[in-house]
């Protein structure tokens, strides 16, 4: 029992690190009509601005944090000016190969300026405690992933769904033309969008470091498990992300500690069924 | 007339990877600069190739096109254990002798008579550590290893070693390689009750996350005890580490922080070569032997390319090291060296080591004696 509680709370966080990192590129993916393979990159420059504000300014985690999402949002913009506007209208082929691009891009500026060694975010000393719960001590850190999880999942409901902005964003997907001609910006609002989901990718990155380390190769590395867990959550559903995250969390946490030797297979064989019977996702809309 | 004697070095030079190819050139360009780039008036070009990942085909094709259009007399070089596997059938038709730097597979040894290595075997720095392990009064393990050749190398020789001192491995585990998340694994070791834990992975985001997650699950508070190669801390990784990692014992060929006049005269080149000091890790130095493995080799063939003549030439040669006194084996071909005890501790400057704490000298690869 107490063995099943454990793994059930690093599952949570860990379901709940990928969700914080997901959720921006279901966004993208839904809303935005992109497919954005190079939504890890952005996790990770997040991760790397925080690692230089934290270990080599000295400034603290929650800092460091903040600089990560606003520095990412500054870096993302003009990349979405100049690159992602001219592809919002083409196929879905021609977004992956130029987000792909855009990936290796990063990844080799990032090796060249920065090294191909890891780079670590130094914890506060509350989030590196453990915190004894009861039936097992665990990192402060994982009950803070776990705590954002929950803040940016309710913060984002509420902005889709009660807000100004949610209603024109709505709007703008559900008819861009029509949005238009109502006087709705639909530039800005994408724009905008787009902002939101790099600075949750950003924060997740800082967060999540802990589960998937910073490197120049985290995008690439981590790409297809992100894919995975916004196909299986049905694109732009906060509630099927979040679902996805916690079951693929679990599932490969529980097979990690039953059956290591099996690898990957548990959670792709989940990835599976779920697709076959869901083939929009979890909580999906029809399109 | 002087010749060019080319020499090709296959290794990651891009990609994941790269650190370790960069040691590997600064490796071998540390040596140039120490001993000039002339050998017995030929002058040694080195002609790099890069092979980014595990790739056997590609690195077949290198050697391949290193031999015929480069037309190099000796191949140095190669990361990974598949990759020295698929260059070795290429040797005897292309008169062409292989000095490995890295690869750590008892078994390349066996696939090709033109193959020397000078870097270490899985199977050579873990021997001693079981032995250690059960000295310090740990009897019960769990193993962990990534499940790829060095890493069942790795926990055979562990449990042989356990086996022969008197102690017991409960658990073997092999756990995929790119595992970063190690929270369920550390739960395990929990529930399984040993005291000690064994583990190998290969150097990058799995070892941070391993030695991260051990002490942060409370483990290495509740006073289970963390055995591995030196893998786990390669010196370009210990800052990340820190505090995680002080205290970890391990068992290595080479330590930067190694006490000796000619380890500090290496280490200032290969830290010039790289261009940064916390660069420099244990590649280099496979590198810095095997190009003086291939310039006497050089010296011996007088700079014809003979191939059995250049390896007949360096069996049984012994020679001081960076890492401590050393010797080709003249059966296996690998490098007979000492094997150091290390505990992670911080120098006087303030900075992460390998602090060597016991030294076990001439250790052959016993993964190859039966």
């Amino acid at each position: 029992m107490q063995t099943a509680l454990s793994i059930a709370m690093d599952a949570l966080a860990y379901g709940m690190a990928l969700f914080i990192i997901c959720i921006g590129l279901s966004l993208t993916i839904c809303l935005m009509r992109v497919v954005n393979l190079a939504h890890g990159a952005f996790a990770m420059i997040g991760g790397y601005i925080a690692s230089y504000a934290v270990r080599d300014l000295g400034l603290g985690y929650g800092f460091g944090i903040i600089l990560a999402m606003i520095g990412t949002v500054i870096i993302a913009v003009p990349v979405e000016r100049l690159l992602y506007r001219r592809i919002y209208d083409r196929s879905e082929l021609s977004q992956v190969l130029m987000t792909i691009g855009i990936t290796f891009c990063v990844i080799g500026i990032t090796n060249y300026f920065f090294g191909p060694t890891l780079k670590t975010i130094p914890l506060p000393a509350e989030l590196a405690r453990s915190v004894d719960l009861g039936f097992r001590s665990i990192a402060g850190h994982r009950l803070f992933v776990i705590a954002s999880g929950l803040v940016v999942a309710g913060g984002l409901w509420f902005l889709i769904e009660r807000t100004g902005f949610g209603i024109n964003l709505r709007a703008a997907v559900e008819n861009a033309p029509m949005a238009r001609t109502l006087g709705i910006r639909t530039e800005i609002i994408y724009g905008l969008s787009f902002a939101l989901a790099i600075g949750l990718a950003a924060f997740g990155g800082v967060v999540g470091a802990e589960f998937l380390p910073i490197e120049p190769y985290y995008a690439l590395r981590y790409m297809v498990t992100f894919l995975v867990v916004v196909s299986v959550g049905g694109a732009g559903s906060i509630p099927g992300a979040l679902a996805a995250c916690l079951l693929l969390g679990a599932i490969d946490v529980t097979a990690r500690y039953l059956v290591p030797d099996f690898g990957n297979f548990f959670f792709y064989l989940a990835v599976i069924l779920v697709v076959c019977a869901f083939p929009r996702g979890l909580m999906g809309r029809a399109q | 007339m002087a010749d060019t004697i080319k020499v090709g070095i296959i290794g990651p030079f891009s990609g994941p990877f790269a650190l370790q190819g960069k040691n590997f050139q600064a490796g071998a360009e540390a040596w140039l600069a120490q001993n000039g780039k002339t050998v017995a008036g030929h002058d040694i070009e080195l002609v790099y190739r890069d092979l980014p990942t595990a790739n056997p085909q590609q690195a077949r094709a290198l050697a391949q096109e290193l031999i015929v259009r480069d037309k190099v007399q000796y191949l140095g070089g190669v990361y990974f254990t598949p990759d020295a596997m698929a260059i070795t059938p290429l040797l005897k038709q292309g008169n062409v002798p292989l000095v490995i730097f890295n690869a750590a597979t008892s078994a390349i040894m066996t696939s090709s008579p033109l193959v020397v290595r000078t870097s270490f075997t899985l199977s050579q720095t873990t021997t001693p550590l079981g032995k250690a392990a059960v000295e310090r009064g740990v009897k019960t393990f769990v193993s962990i290893v990534s499940d790829y050749g060095p890493g069942v190398d790795a926990e055979g020789a562990f449990k042989k070693a356990i086996a022969a001192a008197g102690g017991d491995v409960k658990e073997a585990i092999r756990i995929p390689l790119n595992t970063t998340e190690f929270s369920p694994i550390m739960q395990r070791i929990r529930d399984a009750g040993a005291q000690g834990v064994f583990a190998f992975l290969p150097s990058g985001p799995p070892t941070l996350g391993f030695v991260k997650a051990f002490s942060d699950t409370g483990l290495k508070k509740a006073g289970v005890k963390l055995f591995a190669p030196g893998d786990l801390t390669q010196e370009s990784d210990l800052p990340a580490l820190g505090e995680a990692a002080a205290g970890l014992i391990t068992s290595f060929h080479y330590a930067v922080s190694h006490e000796s006049e000619i380890n500090k005269r290496f280490v200032a080149a290969a830290e010039k070569a790289i261009g940064a000091p916390d660069l420099v890790s244990f590649p280099a130095v496979g590198a810095y032997d095997g190009m003086f493995v291939i310039s006497k080799m050089i010296a011996a063939t007088a700079g014809k390319q003979d191939a059995e003549k250049a390896v007949e030439a360096v069996k049984g040669l012994g020679w001081e090291s960076p890492r401590g006194p050393v010797k080709i084996d003249p059966e296996t071909r690998h490098i007979t060296q000492t094997i150091y005890l290390r505990e992670v501790a911080k120098d006087a400057q303030g900075r992460w080591i390998n602090k060597e704490i016991a030294s076990v000298p001439e250790q052959k690869d016993s993964g190859l004696t039966k």
